[in-house]
């Protein structure tokens, strides 16, 4: 049985709570980064691309035993150490589940300012895009 | 210049904390801080003279008018226009270039041709195709060298008898080159083009006389000169504006209206519909005092010695790429460190409580000419000091351990 959104957030937020300055954090997100399989130039098509102003983000997903899973990728190292977070919080979970989870992990590990939209990141439409794929696979199923 | 504290007093903003450190401040290009008397001038403003400027009758809106008018008298000083009446108030550099393209606009015909740069910015592009698509013009463009200078061969080149309006920056704002306009306004009226300068990145940087230049339009925002923001200048030739037809109607800017007919007010109101940014217009007097006090000539040699130490010092790391290196460059500095995203660099530099800007600035055709997303860029004003340019420095080599 696979964890609950709830309780990977609560996985993370533990995570975090380790670090007591910026730099060990903003490391651990780089590294995050760096670590995220990278999407194949091929994938990156014109469908799966979120233009933010700053970085570009690509996103495809695939539904497995009626659960969804995600890849993605950016241009940007920082962005992508957020999109790996936000992976394991929501990839392998059931459409429903995808659709409601607030993400409120966000704000207690202190990475509100880069899901917001004056950041241009692109985040903030790929987790808009996150759910609307839910929402489609889930009219499917 | 070693120490400038007494410059840097007069900016509040500048002892600011960010993130726990103290503030460096090189996003100048984009909007620079404002002094305390320009903000006193605000407050100033609307505790004892906010009334509607023009036409009142009454005390109050006699006070207003007159101070309004006083800012329009300092622009003049400032630019040395011929005439008060050649200096139009608007929102802004954008908006500006939105009326001349907007009002010449209207006065061209199929085949007749505009030329423009690679380097222009956003707003002195898109305007001009808007206008293109109306009147049937054609829009030409003036590329770029690899130093990010404008090909002036090519310039001569596309000039003809159907160029009838030229419309280049004075300075780059994503570059920093700094243009020879003479030479493009001289050319340009030899074929009996019109010709608009973008100042919005030189007003506060270089000497102005637009009557020394013979410009014909010369546009610049007051929030880049260290005023308020939503105040921009339009400078125009008296002869060139009485010809053109009204940008936007309204209150203002008519001698008498029937509902039929309207005939329209003289320079500069015939460009002035609706109530303006009374309060800014006014407090925007103070900046081009600061301006005037400091010195053009004192401000250029300054920034220049800025820039100078940090093109030196960013050259010193390794993969550090810069992006615009003309020999004749303002304060502005874009670069990309090779394996760095901007956007990578400019979080963890927030975070070090320097603010730069990352993007591409509104110039997407300059990111293309270069083959690169987007830059980092470093911009300076008076203020800003040699210390703050070794901060920045170290946290951009910090931020590059971090990142690579």
């Amino acid at each position: 049985m696979n964890m609950s959104i709830n309780e990977i957030e609560n996985e993370i937020v533990e995570e975090f709570e380790m670090f007591d300055n910026w730099i060990d954090k903003y490391e651990y997100l780089i590294d995050l980064g760096k670590s995220l399989p990278k999407i194949s130039d091929s994938e990156k098509t014109k469908e799966n691309i979120i233009t933010g102003c700053q970085s570009q983000v690509w996103l495809n997903a695939k539904e497995k035993d009626r659960h969804i899973i995600f890849y993605a990728d950016s241009d940007a190292i920082m962005t992508k150490g957020i999109i790996a977070i936000l992976i394991r919080v929501l990839s392998f979970q059931k459409p429903k589940d995808i659709i409601n989870a607030k993400l409120e992990f966000i704000e207690k590990i202190g990475l509100k300012e880069q899901l917001s939209p004056t950041r241009a990141n692109g985040l903030v439409s790929m987790i808009k895009k996150m759910k609307i794929y839910a929402l489609g696979f889930e009219q499917k199923l | 210049m070693s120490d400038n504290s007494d410059i840097r007093n007069m900016f509040p903003i500048l002892k600011s904390r960010v993130n726990d450190n103290d503030l460096v401040y090189f996003d100048n290009a984009a909007t620079t801080q404002k002094s305390k008397e320009v903000i006193k001038e605000l407050e100033r403003f609307y505790l004892q003279e906010n009334s509607n400027i023009h036409r009142g009758v009454h005390h109050l809106s006699q006070v207003a008018t007159d101070s309004f008018e006083l800012t329009r008298k300092s622009v003049k000083t400032f630019i040395n226009s011929k005439f008060t009446h050649e200096i139009i108030f608007t929102k802004g550099t954008t908006d500006s270039i939105n009326l001349v393209a907007s009002s010449l606009g209207r006065l061209l015909k199929k085949d007749d041709e505009i030329i423009i740069s690679e380097m222009e910015h956003h707003s002195n592009i898109v305007p001009w195709q808007l206008c293109c698509e109306i009147s049937g013009a054609k829009l030409k463009i003036v590329p770029i060298n690899d130093s990010g200078e404008l090909d002036m061969i090519i310039f001569n080149e596309l000039l003809n008898s159907k160029t009838k309006i030229v419309a280049i920056t004075h300075i780059s704002n994503s570059l920093g080159t700094i243009n020879p306009i003479k030479e493009i306004i001289k050319l340009s009226h030899e074929n009996n083009a019109k010709v608009l300068i973008d100042g919005a990145q030189s007003a506060a940087h270089v000497s102005i006389d637009v009557q020394e230049l013979d410009v014909d339009f010369y546009c610049f925002s007051a929030h880049k000169l260290y005023g308020p923001t939503g105040v921009g200048v339009l400078y125009g030739k008296e002869e060139i504006l009485n010809q053109m037809p009204p940008y936007q109607g309204g209150g203002e800017m008519i001698k008498e209206v029937s509902l039929h007919k309207t005939t329209y007010a003289s320079l500069p109101h015939k460009f002035e519909a609706g109530t303006p940014n009374i309060a800014g217009v006014v407090a925007f007097k103070k900046s081009i005092d600061l301006l005037e006090n400091f010195g053009l000539k004192t401000i250029k040699e300054h920034e220049d010695a800025l820039l100078s130490y940090a093109t030196k010092e960013l050259k010193k790391i390794e993969g550090l790429i810069i992006v615009g290196t003309s020999e004749n460059k303002s304060g502005i500095i874009s670069f990309n460190i090779n394996g760095i995203h901007h956007y990578d660099l400019g979080v963890i530099l927030d975070k070090m409580g320097i603010a730069i800007r990352t993007g591409h600035h509104c110039t997407q055709p300059v990111m293309r000419k270069f083959n690169i997303p987007g830059t980092a860029r470093i911009s300076f004003a008076y203020y800003n000091t040699f210390d703050e340019i070794d901060r920045c420095i170290k946290a951009i080599n910090k931020a590059k351990d971090m990142l690579l």
